[in-house]
């Protein structure tokens, strides 16, 4: 892990160097609150007390605040997901197309239920509301990435290509 | 990376840089790009306030408002800075159009904010992008720094005494933040919980200034409306529907996609030819026009044309252009149940009648589903829908209730179906959840 | 704003343009239900149930956002709007729990009301509810979340009125749940606003779940004993097996100078007469040098007799006393009377708080400003003190005119109050700079270390047209003089002194002091008290608190007579020094004092007695006996029953049955008088109630009123329970310059409250929870 770009922050030299600039594009700092917990989930992978505590400091609002907000975006988390976090969606376009197959299908292959995280930690499996990718229904997004026209083969190979980049033992 | 497609019918305005590798801004230029800047710069705030009333160009976000009018709502002289803001929330199921706009020509989301903040003269302006859209915010961060180096955006801009910043926003997961006045909140970092109206953006807005709040893809469209002349584009459309728009076929179809085409195209031949028809012989059940919160059509509905007027006339709603399509083999309740599911999760809960209803639907229709449903349930469904329908704080409200009173109304027999301990007649396997009578 | 004219129900109303419709509405007698709106807090238009329908709008639409407007036809009744608010209530049930039998609020419940309102009697609802465990968030608050309407008020009345915002909305949808901001506890000021507010019985208070059904409780307008503001409370009380006790504390019906506002204390610190250490019984020191109960008649004639023989073998001047804080002011005047006519002393005292002498000296005459100014006033200038530690309710009243009104708040402190936060301009001076500070806003650049600052201060005070100049007893004697000479010199200036406890201002205004009399007279300059009294007084000042302990210390004090006080702890006196002193004590627990005493009286405290208060800004206000304990006393009665055993003429001390028959009627009798009997009231009022008894505040109100002519209120007003801003200030005749500043502030916190706060567990526990502990202050 990186050392930090200066005492008092957990967030890498970039990315704090990112969020003291962050804060300075909008009318009022706070505007920065929803992208700065998004990019430091990305970074430290949930939203710790750590996280909470520091962009308080650094919007110059209540701890209270921030949580207020991290509770209310579906994207946030407040506890470790896996190293690749498996969102699958079957919303109604997906549904039609074979959805709820491929959670099922996850979940049988990962071994764990909705929202739940493998023991080595490399997978987490949640399923979503529409991901905006309806019309090359089914789709899943393994983080970020979009995955899109699945089927239970071509999910076992998104699945089995994370895995084996994912280092040997890797978990957190 | 989403695929690409198109049919012969196809009008490619919008999508006219599609794979063509715009987003490098030079391919931009090259396919005529910032010309409309350019022009909008000369005409000043009233000619292109104007043309957008020319254009005929409602909202593509759903409400289907009409853009310009939207625009003259912006009061001239403001003691509190102005804003542009873009909507690229994109998260109505169903619908998946902003994300190719993004994805293939980002530019021209820079460009019709350029055009709209030189219409109301706002100084700022911000690209919201939902936080799942994470290569996509990449993408337009780019072509943002990409206009700035040009000098498009910043200060005195095209050599002009005008100055613009842009700003790309990340959401963070929250349907309720498409609603204009909860992204604006969401984007003064706080809960996407909607605002009190009026006052009304157009005069109290982002952080209390005059604000023109747009969807992804009416903004993209500007760009094209001056590229082409507004008359044009209306002419392209039907009455006082200006233009083409982006629907998004998907659900049991041959060859789903987002398809540019007129408005008011046919939706049975939006369906059966560019679509290419339900795949494996079956038969068509129903459609949903716009999105899921639009009321769905039977399968004997869908010879209407395509644009706000005639699908309002038909019972529904053009909506966000997304084009679901379920063959004979879905179980209504099931599909009732995912919408509301849907609804249930992304209720931002302010208000009673939608945060109550959309839990109680949800563990009624969970029920219903299962085989626990008693006779009184159909009816109390729908009397719970009704009974949200106008009287939430937002628009959400409304969204959960009509599909499901037309899912009830036109599917009634099959949610008697279900009645009886028999559960789902597809899914019979399902474990009945008992009802606590 | 001009009014406009619209129709509501067919009937044609007028109101001021912009305001709400529901405002509107509730003004002319037109209820209009409602969870979220609450008056004076920000809009939410959450609950729906205000929707009212507005000709020419395609929708229902919430009153509590809609403004009248000129024309505008409304309909707040009809079929479709009473199934929109049936349905509403309906959709809210569906995830109640409906425990109503268990719950708090069952009974007084406003979701309650309205089901029964809008009849949504038959359940639809036949699934699973959703449920979480009740958590507790501090000593005071628990939260029941699936109780909980999510209508807001707590999140707003914390935040936008207390200015804590310790209470935030978390999740969404379904799941959205108040939440605390210690993530499972409240980092707060313990007000309990919140659960105050709470329409139904999502948030609790420790000290009342659980406890009793509202219907049980009788409820009895008082004044709390806390702190100088002296907010009303309205007591709960019940019947227990040894009197009434005390269940709850609040004031729902925003009577009073505090609106709904209340502090910890006020809603919370009334937990003291519960205990089950009260004194009950007398006590007499035996020979074996125990403690010892007896009987009344024992102790009451031990301690008269000694008396006696004290004073007529080694003279009054060698017996002191020390009044209270927080007994009533016939309390206090009875025992000043008591003390000069009967001991034959003016060594008396009470522990000062503030430099009332000084300040009524400096006004000479002058209005000083009511705790209602306060919200109203366009302009306040804070000098000193921290209100929201130890004026809460000035706080609160100071932060809602600044919110409300738009109110300018000038704050200059020594420390960074929590009032800064509402300040337009905060000037941080040094502590013992405050009085080169008057100097300074007077006009002479010389007596601040010059800074622009300071000059904008002081510009920005100066610029003001009226404005409201409230001290801490950071000012005393000849600052306090500085000060209201400053005062002088601006438009439409009105001031006020803040001093620590429920009733000082009174014991001053009541001559608590060995210097002077009721209403500040000099105790050289008594002779109409002499008429009045019909005995000779001692005409030479007598000791002050501190020096009666001297002389203990040097064996002159023969005999102490401490009445609801405990200097020994204030003072930190060495219990050796009162070795040689006789010493008779009355108060509810064995304090610090009461212990060294050779006779303890057990004694009622401000809830448990009728009479009247006045608090730090001059409102006068009636208290009430809500609850009672067996075994005690009040102090009025102790005073007049020690007096008879010296041997003094009841009569003469307490002139009931003097010019005409009186008789109490009710006001001194039961816990339980209920709502106020109107007979008595006008009769006591006019001067025509029987007063039969000599226990009877109201006989020695009478003299009260007589002899302190600031005192002169309208008794009918005040026998109702309103509160009376004293009209005049109170005259001294001769300079206080020469009195020694014995003024020893207590600096109280929200959790405490002098020795009487440690008896409190509400405030004890809130004290415990907090890390680092802080210690009460005595």
């Amino acid at each position: 892990m990186a050392s930090p770009a200066q005492p008092g922050t957990i967030f890498s030299p970039a990315l704090a160097a990112r969020f003291d600039r962050l804060v300075t594009l909008y009318p009022v700092r706070r505007s920065a609150l929803v992208p700065m917990l998004l990019y430091a989930q990305d970074e430290i992978g949930y939203v710790s007390d750590a996280v909470v505590a520091e962009v308080a400091a650094r919007i110059g609002i209540t701890e209270l605040d921030v949580r207020n907000v991290v509770s209310y975006y579906s994207l946030l988390k407040t506890r470790p997901a896996g190293k690749y976090h498996v969102q699958v969606c079957t919303n109604i376009s997906c549904m039609l197309r074979g959805g709820n197959e491929i959670l099922d299908h996850c979940k049988k292959k990962l071994g764990i239920p909705n929202k739940g995280v493998t023991p080595d930690g490399v997978f987490s499996l949640e399923e979503v509301e529409c991901i905006g990718a309806c019309s090359w229904a089914p789709a899943a997004q393994v983080n970020y990435a979009f995955h899109e026209n699945l089927t239970p083969e071509s999910m076992d190979q998104v699945l089995s290509d994370y895995r084996a980049k994912a280092p040997n033992g890797e978990g957190k | 990376m989403a695929t690409l497609t198109t049919h012969p019918d196809c009008v490619p305005l919008v999508s006219y840089r599609f794979g063509k590798g715009a987003t490098n801004i030079d391919k931009y230029l090259e396919l005529d790009g910032y010309k409309s800047a350019r022009k909008a710069m000369e005409l000043g705030p009233d000619a292109i306030i104007a043309e957008m009333k020319t254009s005929n160009l409602r909202g593509r976000g759903g409400a289907g408002f009409p853009t310009g009018m939207k625009w003259s709502f912006v009061p001239k002289q403001s003691a509190k800075p102005k804003y542009v803001l873009v909507n690229g929330d994109e998260s109505e199921p169903g619908t998946c159009k902003d994300r190719l706009i993004f994805e293939h020509d980002p530019h021209a989301v820079i460009e019709g904010v350029i055009i709209a903040a030189l219409a109301i003269q706002a100084k700022m302006g911000f690209i919201y992008l939902r936080g799942e859209y994470r290569y996509l915010i990449e993408i337009m961060e780019k072509a943002v720094a990409d206009a700035y180096a040009r000098g498009f955006l910043g200060k005195k801009i095209f050599g002009s005494d005008f100055d613009l910043d842009v700003v790309v926003q990340t959401g963070a997961g929250a349907y309720e933040v498409g609603e204009e006045s909860a992204l604006m909140e969401s984007l003064e970092g706080k809960r996407g919980i909607p605002r009190i109206r009026p006052p009304f953006p157009a005069v109290v807005g982002l952080y209390g200034g005059p604000t023109i709040i747009n969807n992804a893809e009416t903004i993209a469209t500007v760009p094209h409306i001056f590229r082409i002349g507004a008359a044009e584009y209306a002419k392209l459309g039907t009455e006082r529907n200006g233009g083409t728009r982006l629907f998004c076929l998907s659900g049991h179809l041959v060859r789903p996609g987002v398809y540019e085409l007129p408005m008011g195209y046919n939706l049975k031949k939006m369906i059966y030819e560019v679509g290419g028809g339900i795949p494996n012989g079956k038969k068509l059940k129903a459609v949903v026009p716009g999105g899921s919160s639009t009321p769905v059509l039977t399968a004997d509905e869908i010879d209407i044309g395509m644009d706000f007027d005639q699908v309002g006339k038909a019972g529904s709603m053009l909506g966000s252009g997304g084009v679901v399509v379920l063959d004979e083999t879905v179980c209504m309740v099931e599909f009732a149940l995912r919408t509301m599911k849907f609804y249930q999760h992304e209720s931002c809960g302010w208000c009673i009648p939608c945060r109550e209803g959309t839990d109680w639907l949800k563990k009624s229709l969970t029920r219903l589903h299962a085989g626990g449903g008693v006779d009184k349930d159909i009816d109390n469904i729908r009397y719970l829908a009704e009974n949200m329908l106008g009287r939430t704080f937002c628009p959400l409200g409304d969204a959960a209730a009509m599909p499901t009173i037309a899912f009830v109304k036109k599917f009634r027999k099959e949610f008697e179906d279900h009645l009886e301990g028999r559960g789902c007649p597809k899914h019979r396997a399902a474990e009945p959840e008992p009802a606590l009578v | 704003m001009a009014d406009v004219t619209f129709t509501v129900d067919g009937k044609k109303l007028t109101a001021p343009a912009g305001t709400l419709l529901i405002e509107a509405c509730r003004a002319h007698g037109i209820e209009i239900p409602a969870f979220c709106y609450y008056p004076g807090l920000s809009l939410q238009a959450a609950c729906r149930m205000c929707v009212v329908r507005i000709e020419k709008v395609p929708k229902l639409q919430t009153a509590c956002t809609t403004p009248v407007a000129e024309g505008m036809v409304v309909v707040t009744e009809s079929p479709e709007i009473a199934q929109a608010r049936k349905a509403t209530i309906e959709l809210l049930l569906g995830n109640h729990p409906l425990d109503c039998p268990v719950c708090d609020a069952g009974g007084e419940c406003e979701l309650q009301d309205m089901t029964f309102k809008y009849g949504a009697h038959e359940s639809k609802f036949v699934d699973i509810k959703n449920h979480r465990d009740e958590q507790q968030w501090s000593p005071v608050v628990y939260f029941d979340r699936p109780r909980c309407i999510l209508c807001y008020r707590c999140v707003r009345v914390c935040g936008e009125g207390m200015d804590v915002w310790a209470l935030g909305i978390q999740n969404r949808g379904s799941g959205s749940v108040i939440a605390p901001n210690g993530q499972d506890h409240l980092d707060c000021e313990e007000c309990g606003m919140c659960i105050d507010i709470c329409p139904v019985g999502a948030l609790t208070s420790g000290t009342y779940r659980y406890k009793t059904r509202p219907w049980e409780m009788s409820h009895v307008g008082t004044v709390c004993t806390h702190c100088g503001d002296g907010c009303k409370t309205t007591l709960g009380v019940r019947r227990a097996n040894d009197g009434m006790e005390i269940v709850r504390g609040d004031n729902r019906d925003k009577s009073g100078i505090n609106g709904d506002f209340l502090c910890i204390k006020g809603r919370y610190g009334f937990d003291f007469a519960n205990r089950e250490d009260r004194l009950t019984q007398p006590l007499v020191r035996q020979p074996s040098g125990e403690l010892k109960p007896v009987s009344w008649d024992e102790a009451i004639d031990f301690a008269g007799k000694r008396l006696r023989e004290l004073r007529d073998a080694r003279g009054g001047q060698t017996i002191g006393v020390i009044g209270s804080n927080r007994t009533t002011n016939e309390e206090s005047y009875l025992l000043q009377k008591f003390a000069r006519a009967v001991l034959g002393t003016n060594n008396i005292d009470h522990h000062r708080t503030a430099d009332y002498p000084a300040f009524a000296a400096a006004m000479n005459g002058e209005s000083e400003a009511s705790l209602r100014d306060f919200a109203s006033a366009k302009a306040v200038l804070l000098l000193g003190n921290d209100p929201t530690e130890q004026h809460p309710g000035l706080a609160w009243q100071i932060r809602t005119g600044v919110r409300l009104r738009g109110q300018h708040l000038y704050v200059a402190n020594h420390q960074n109050i929590k009032l800064r936060r509402q300040a337009t301009s905060f000037l941080r001076i040094r502590e013992n700079d405050y009085a080169a500070l008057i100097t300074y806003l007077a006009g002479d650049d010389s007596a601040l270390d010059r800074n622009g600052e300071a000059k904008a201060f002081r510009d920005a005070i100066r610029g003001e047209g009226s404005l409201i100049i409230v001290f801490g007893s950071e000012f005393r004697g000849s600052d306090v003089e500085a000060l209201v000479k400053f005062g002088s010199s601006l438009p439409n200036v009105q001031l006020a002194c803040l001093g620590d406890y429920a009733n000082s201002r009174g014991a001053a205004d009541m001559g608590l002091y060995p210097d002077l009399l009721p209403g500040y007279v000099p105790v050289i300059a008594a002779a109409h008290f002499a008429q009045e009294y019909g005995a000779s007084l001692p005409s030479q000042p007598g000791l002050d608190l501190l020096q009666m302990f001297d002389a203990a210390g040097h064996g002159e004090l023969a005999a102490l007579y401490v009445v609801g006080a405990n200097p020994v702890a204030r003072y930190n006196i060495d219990p050796a020094s009162l070795r040689n002193t006789f010493i008779v004590a009355q108060d509810l627990f064995l304090t610090e004092t009461a212990r060294l005493a050779d006779v303890v009286f057990p004694a009622a405290n401000l809830y448990e007695k009728s009479g009247s208060v006045t608090n730090t800004f001059g409102d006068l206000q009636l208290v009430k006996k809500a609850a009672d304990r067996a075994g005690t006393r009040a102090d009025f009665e102790l005073i007049v029953r020690l007096a008879v055993a010296m041997g003094a003429d009841v009569k003469q001390l307490v002139p009931f049955g003097h010019r005409g028959v009186r008789a109490d009627m009710g006001q001194a009798r039961g816990a339980q008088s209920g709502e106020a009997d109107r007979h008595g009231v006008w009769l006591a009022a006019h001067h025509l109630e029987p007063k039969l008894s000599p226990f009877d505040p109201f006989a020695i109100f009478d003299e009260i009123q007589r002899l302190v002519p600031a005192y002169e209120v309208p008794r009918l007003d005040l026998l109702s329970g309103n509160d009376q801003h004293l009209r005049s200030g109170l005259v001294q005749i001769q300079h206080a310059a020469t009195r020694r500043d014995v003024v020893w502030p207590s600096n109280d916190t929200l959790f405490t409250s002098g020795t009487l706060g440690r008896y409190s567990r509400t405030m004890s526990s809130v004290l415990e929870s907090r890390e680092p502990a802080e210690t009460a202050a005595d």
